[in-house]
């Protein structure tokens, strides 16, 4: 049995090793036939002609990625925010504190954040750097979120950089803070209605669109704060799902739950 | 050919490191390596797709003072394929690890091999 | 060979010596921190090849979120190794 055994991890061992230089070898002989790096693709130019040329008449953002993905493309951004809600459920399923999901003798880790719920975690250097770093992180995420058809950024990093400023904000001051502003009900509601306006809005759009009926959503001037018509409400709806999905993820790898747990705390 | 793998070197390391990634997944016995192998899998595809769409001396696709020629700016589409793409790969992590911390739990070990034999005791024991 | 050009290679190396840093490192805790300098590097990367996009989500999420919740994972495992050292330690005071 353990001879089988050895004699299975050598040839396992051969077999990979085969593989991944196989695999590798035939990838770069592959890249070394590409087109070379820093020159234009001939056949790829098409689609892009359409996408600089028209795109800030047609969607009314400057910003051409974020015309992209959230006018041209914008279903497949739809399923891309519903697979990070879906992400967040799957971590509530398997993280998720509750009588049948723990045994007593080996989760003790949470009655451990239990003592320390009610103290003010984190260390003072990290409190300190949260005091003079956290309003400036929180307007950095909001402008981001709010420019995103004008510069760089939008929804999905906008949300990433308020979801990495709660993350810090509840690793310095502790959850007792956090959950007196953001609670588990607030999470669910803005996930929901943002979803919900998302699907419905778009779908508005693309019936429309697919009929050839009018469309009544202003584009307004390109280059201005309100312009892209639906783009800026659509950045808004998937910045507030990418930070909630984000805090939502680091509350349930440190405590079991998205919000304060009072069914299952006040019973220790 | 090792002169056009030098003249494509952005996609020759992005294939490396797809490469690393791949011999971290078969090789590494801890499951929390091999997720990390898998996110460097990850950075290595985006940087493959995103260096196809790269243009030399041109400018990121952001329309200013009303340029309008295709000829001005990158192509948008790898970036706007590798942004979604980037978000998507974090929630995956994050399943992936709350997956390996309920098999730390049943099993007290992330080394896969020591899970396998665990795993089979208990089944004898039954 | 310009400047950037030059700065972009040294970049790449620094890449791939990252990737092979990670899969040499026995501890879990390096390997973690050496996972989120490579996003850090990656992000410069994607300045380089004009992405802004791409950088200002690649610093938050790759560099941000995903190593937290490495470290979380790392910091839970450890936690219930702690209890159960203790546990044992309890048990075999008793039987003492």
């Amino acid at each position: 049995m353990k001879n089988r055994k050895k004699l299975f991890d050598k040839l396992y061992n051969v077999v990979a090793v085969i593989c991944c230089l196989l695999l590798i070898g035939v990838l770069l002989y592959t890249v070394a036939r590409l087109p070379h790096y820093g020159e234009e693709n001939p056949r790829t130019v098409e689609v892009v002609e359409r996408y600089v040329e028209r795109g800030v008449e047609e969607t009314g953002a400057v910003n051409i990625v974020a015309g992209m993905i959230l006018d041209y493309r914008a279903f497949d951004t739809l399923g891309e925010s519903h697979v990070l809600f879906t992400a967040l459920i799957c971590v509530l399923i398997l993280l998720g504190k509750d009588e049948k999901n723990m045994r007593k003798e080996f989760d003790s880790y949470y009655t451990v954040e239990y003592e320390n719920y009610h103290k003010l975690a984190g260390d003072s250097i990290l409190r300190l750097v949260g005091y003079l770093l956290l309003p400036c992180l929180f307007l950095f995420g909001i402008y981001i979120l709010l420019n995103g058809q004008l510069s760089p950024g939008g929804g999905f990093s906008g949300g990433a950089i308020m979801g990495a400023a709660l993350i810090i904000f509840a690793a310095g001051f502790g959850f007792e803070t956090v959950d007196k502003v953001f609670t588990e009900k607030l999470l669910k509601t803005v996930t929901f209605i943002a979803l919900t306006f998302y699907s419905f809005a778009k779908g508005y759009v693309f019936f429309t669109g697919a009929n050839g009926l009018e469309n009544h959503v202003p584009k307004g001037i390109p280059g201005m704060i309100l312009s892209g018509g639906l783009i800026l409400p659509l950045d808004i709806a998937v910045g507030f799902v990418v930070a909630c999905t984000m805090f939502g993820f680091y509350s349930l790898f440190r405590r079991g739950s998205i919000g304060h747990d009072h069914t299952f705390m006040d019973q220790q | 050919m090792i002169t056009h793998l030098w003249i494509n070197n952005e996609e020759a390391v992005a294939i490396i490191l797809f490469g690393i990634g791949f011999t971290m997944l078969l090789f590494q016995k801890n499951l929390l390596k091999k997720l990390i192998g898998m996110n460097i899998m990850d950075t290595g595809v985006f940087l493959f797709l995103a260096s196809m769409g790269y243009i030399e001396g041109r400018k990121a696709p952001i329309i200013t003072d009303g340029v309008m020629e295709a000829a001005a700016y990158i192509n948008p589409v790898p970036a706007g394929l590798v942004l979604t793409g980037i978000v998507v790969s974090v929630s995956v992590t994050a399943i992936m690890l709350s997956l390996s911390v309920r098999l730390y739990k049943r099993y007290h070990t992330l080394n896969i091999d020591e899970m396998y034999e665990r795993s089979r005791h208990a089944a004898e024991d039954r | 060979m310009g400047i950037t050009q030059a700065f972009r290679i040294l970049l790449l190396v620094l890449l791939i010596g990252c990737a092979i840093a990670v899969n040499l490192t026995k501890n879990l805790m390096s390997a973690v921190i050496i996972f989120m300098s490579y996003s850090s590097i990656m992000c410069i990367l994607w300045i380089l090849m004009q992405s802004p996009d791409l950088a200002i989500t690649e610093a938050a999420v790759g560099a941000g979120v995903s190593g937290t919740l490495f470290l979380m994972t790392l910091k839970k495992i450890r936690a219930e190794d702690g209890e159960e050292k203790k546990k044992k330690k309890k048990t075999a005071g008793r039987k003492g």
